[in-house]
């Protein structure tokens, strides 16, 4: 299944948005935390997972759904929610804290839940299977239109829950599909020394369903392997099992020495980064040009920009407000 | 005559941690350590540095992120003449390996008559007040402790971290050893400066199952444990100046629980304040409120509670801060006593 030319410049452009995001992202978070660098500090404080390197992942598997369905991602989920829609002001208001964020600051960077595209995730590793798998479930059982894709680490495939919920959607034979974003490392372990084989997509095998392996971290290969995975579910046929081999730029999390990374790792991925790549092929296939690229790069930067000074703009809610919302 | 003093050496309770895991390591080969990130990279809070260095990678095991399944093979090792240390990174994430730990951990040994030890450590961080979201702050020690089998310990400071580890890992019986992020002594997570203590270099157990009175004082007793002993330390500074005589009581395990101590304390002040970072409803501060009531304890006052309020805890600083326990609440539960 190949990609239109409005297609690619789709993904290209959500790919601009999402590491324009993280790049603002990561200067804001160290702000305050110099010279010591303590997490608690600066407007915004905790854990901070980047996904520069993962957009590939993100852009060519929403560039096939729409608001109605489902994702459900990990703690590291800004490129897939910019993909899937997620209001990237009230994204970034979340990630600050404030009170006009997606949760009014309950949730933050690893807690993003937008009701209106349908999607969320979860800090816990693996925990965002059972739930596709169960929204999918609901969608056969009200007959509605609409699938679920959950999203996971190659670290959380050796999570329980993977396994388990992989297992029920194969036997139900569920509209749902299972992104696994390979970038080798689970912290500072890497996919070799935690996991029994090469390539988890083999592991489909055991639950009844496709698997495929996408190498090159591209997002037009991705786009055409999962395009065929979706209609399948969209067509009753089954969930789909997806590995993608992708690179992590940065840290595990922000403040990571990254000590366990072989010399030369980082700086032989950024060489393939696959934003340029991406750009210099649209070039070359002349679907853009160098006009058309300055545009969409500040179309991102402006978006971005705007998120940004929403999120600074905002106020934090009253503290009390903690107390609301546990129930409804 | 001139005393020979120990040269003063302070340390984090990471490194105290280390320090007596590998002490361990050194004279008994049984015991080996398994856990995410805990071999080169030394843990995410540090508390393994150096040990793969020194074992290597047959005795301080990374593992694929399968909490069950390292988790239950530590059971299944422990009862086999092994003495596992394991690490649950965050306590939060036991809810995706807790019937290794409730029902077979905490269990077997009983079941079995007594007859199939368990002798193993399970170290976990806990704690919050980094902005770090509600699942990865929590400290549930209630959740632990309320289950029988299982000791649970949490120090406070890095003398008894270094004791308490080693009694853990000697100990017959399985040991939940919780770690306090914020007392760990890794500056990115903020870093109370009164858990770094002196250390000694030898090895030495610190007894589980032992409160410890680290403030003396005559009119208010304030129980607390990991964060909540800090919270009542600098709360019993500031009562000292309005002329209140605070004694403070770290109780370092919640399994088994020294409820004698607290009962003496409590006999001497007439007042209680229990202060814990864990959820409020059904924790660690009713438990203590109730052993002291049912010991017939004659009170000066309504004992008090200062906990964590029934919610999941929130991401945003202000929020979060609000919500934390402190020396303030302290005091302020302190004030509401005179007012009774
Ligand atoms: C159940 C559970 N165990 C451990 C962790 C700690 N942890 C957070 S991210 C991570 C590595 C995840 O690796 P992977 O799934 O490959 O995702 P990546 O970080 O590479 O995106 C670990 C171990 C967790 N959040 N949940």
């Amino acid at each position: 299944m190949k990609p239109s030319q409005e297609q690619q410049v789709w993904m290209y452009k959500h790919m601009l948005v999402s590491r324009f995001f993280e790049e603002v992202i990561e200067k804001i978070y160290m702000e305050g935390k110099s010279p010591a660098f303590n997490m608690a500090n600066g407007p915004i404080p905790g854990e901070m997972h980047l996904s520069n390197g993962q957009e590939p992942c993100a852009v060519g598997v929403c560039a096939h759904l729409t608001a109605e369905d489902v994702v459900t991602s990990t703690h590291r989920p800004h490129h897939v929610a910019i993909a899937k829609g997620v209001d990237l002001k009230a994204m970034a208001a979340e990630i600050f804290g404030k009170k006009t964020g997606l949760s009014g600051g309950r949730g933050g960077h690893m807690h993003i839940f937008d009701a209106n595209v349908n999607f969320s995730c979860s800090g816990i590793i693996g925990q965002s299977v059972g739930p596709a798998v169960g929204a999918a479930l609901s969608r056969v059982m009200q007959k509605k239109s609409g699938i679920a894709v959950a999203y996971l680490g190659e670290g959380a495939a050796n999570q329980g829950a993977f396994h388990e919920a992989l297992n029920m959607a194969g036997v139900w034979k569920l509209p749902v599909i299972f992104i696994i974003e390979d970038n080798s490392w689970g912290i500072s372990v890497s996919k070799r020394a935690s996991t029994a084989i090469d390539r988890n997509s083999d592991r489909a095998v055991a639950y009844g369903m496709p698997g495929e392996f996408i190498a090159g971290n591209d997002p037009v290969a991705i786009f055409d392997v999962v395009g065929e995975a979706i209609a399948r579910a969209r067509n009753g046929g089954g969930p789909t099992l997806i590995e993608i081999e992708t690179s992590r730029l940065a840290g595990h999390f922000m403040g990571d020495g990254e000590t366990y990374r072989p010399a030369g790792e980082k700086e032989a991925l950024q060489k393939i980064d696959p934003i340029p790549v991406m750009k210099q092929r649209l070039l070359d296939e002349g679907i853009l040009t160098d006009a058309t690229d300055a545009a969409l790069v500040e179309e991102a930067h402006a978006a971005v920009d705007a998120a940004i000074q929403f999120a600074r703009d905002s106020e934090y809610a009253a503290p009390e407000e903690a107390m609301q919302k546990v129930f409804v | 005559m001139t005393q020979v003093k120990e040269k003063e050496r302070k340390l984090t309770i990471a490194r105290a941690m280390a320090e007596a895991i590998a002490q361990e390591m050194r004279i008994d080969d049984k015991v080996f350590v398994m856990g995410e990130d805990i071999g080169e990279l030394g843990g995410v809070f540090g508390n393994t540095r150096g040990l793969h260095e020194e074992f290597g990678g047959e005795r301080v095991r990374d593992t694929p992120i399968s909490e069950t399944a390292f988790i239950g093979a530590a059971v299944g090792a422990a009862s086999d003449g092994m003495k596992p240390v394991v690490e649950l990174m965050f306590v939060d994430f036991f809810g995706v390996c807790f019937d290794a730990i409730y029902n077979m951990m905490a269990k077997n040994t009983y079941f079995s008559g007594g007859n199939v030890t368990v002798p193993m450590v399970l170290m976990t961080s806990t704690g919050g007040g980094y902005s770090d979201g509600g699942q990865h702050s929590q400290c549930v020690h209630a959740t632990f402790a309320h289950l029988p089998g299982m000791k649970v310990v949490a120090p406070s400071n890095a003398y008894d971290a270094k004791g308490m580890m080693i009694a853990a890992i000697r100990d017959p019986n399985p040991v939940v050893f919780m770690f306090h992020k914020a007392l760990q002594g890794m500056g990115w997570l903020g870093t109370e400066k009164e858990a770094i203590v002196h250390v000694p270099e030898a090895a030495y157990e610190v007894e589980l199952g032992k409160a410890v009175v680290t403030r003396p004082g005559t009119d208010v007793t304030i129980v607390g444990i990991t964060s909540g002993v800090h919270f009542g330390l600098k709360a019993a500074r500031i009562l000292e100046e309005q002329g209140v005589s605070a004694e403070v009581v770290d109780l370092r395990s919640l399994a088994p629980l020294d409820r004698d101590t607290v009962i003496e304390s409590v006999k001497k002040t007439g007042r209680l304040i229990v202060v814990d970072e864990d959820y409020h409803s059904y924790g660690m501060t009713a438990e203590i409120i109730a052993s002291v009531v049912e010991a017939g304890v004659p009170l000066k006052a309504a004992p008090q509670r200062v906990a964590y309020p029934d919610i999941p805890i929130p991401f945003a600083r202000p929020m979060e801060q609000w919500a934390l326990p402190s020396p303030e609440k302290i005091i302020a539960a302190f004030n509401k006593m005179k007012e009774d």
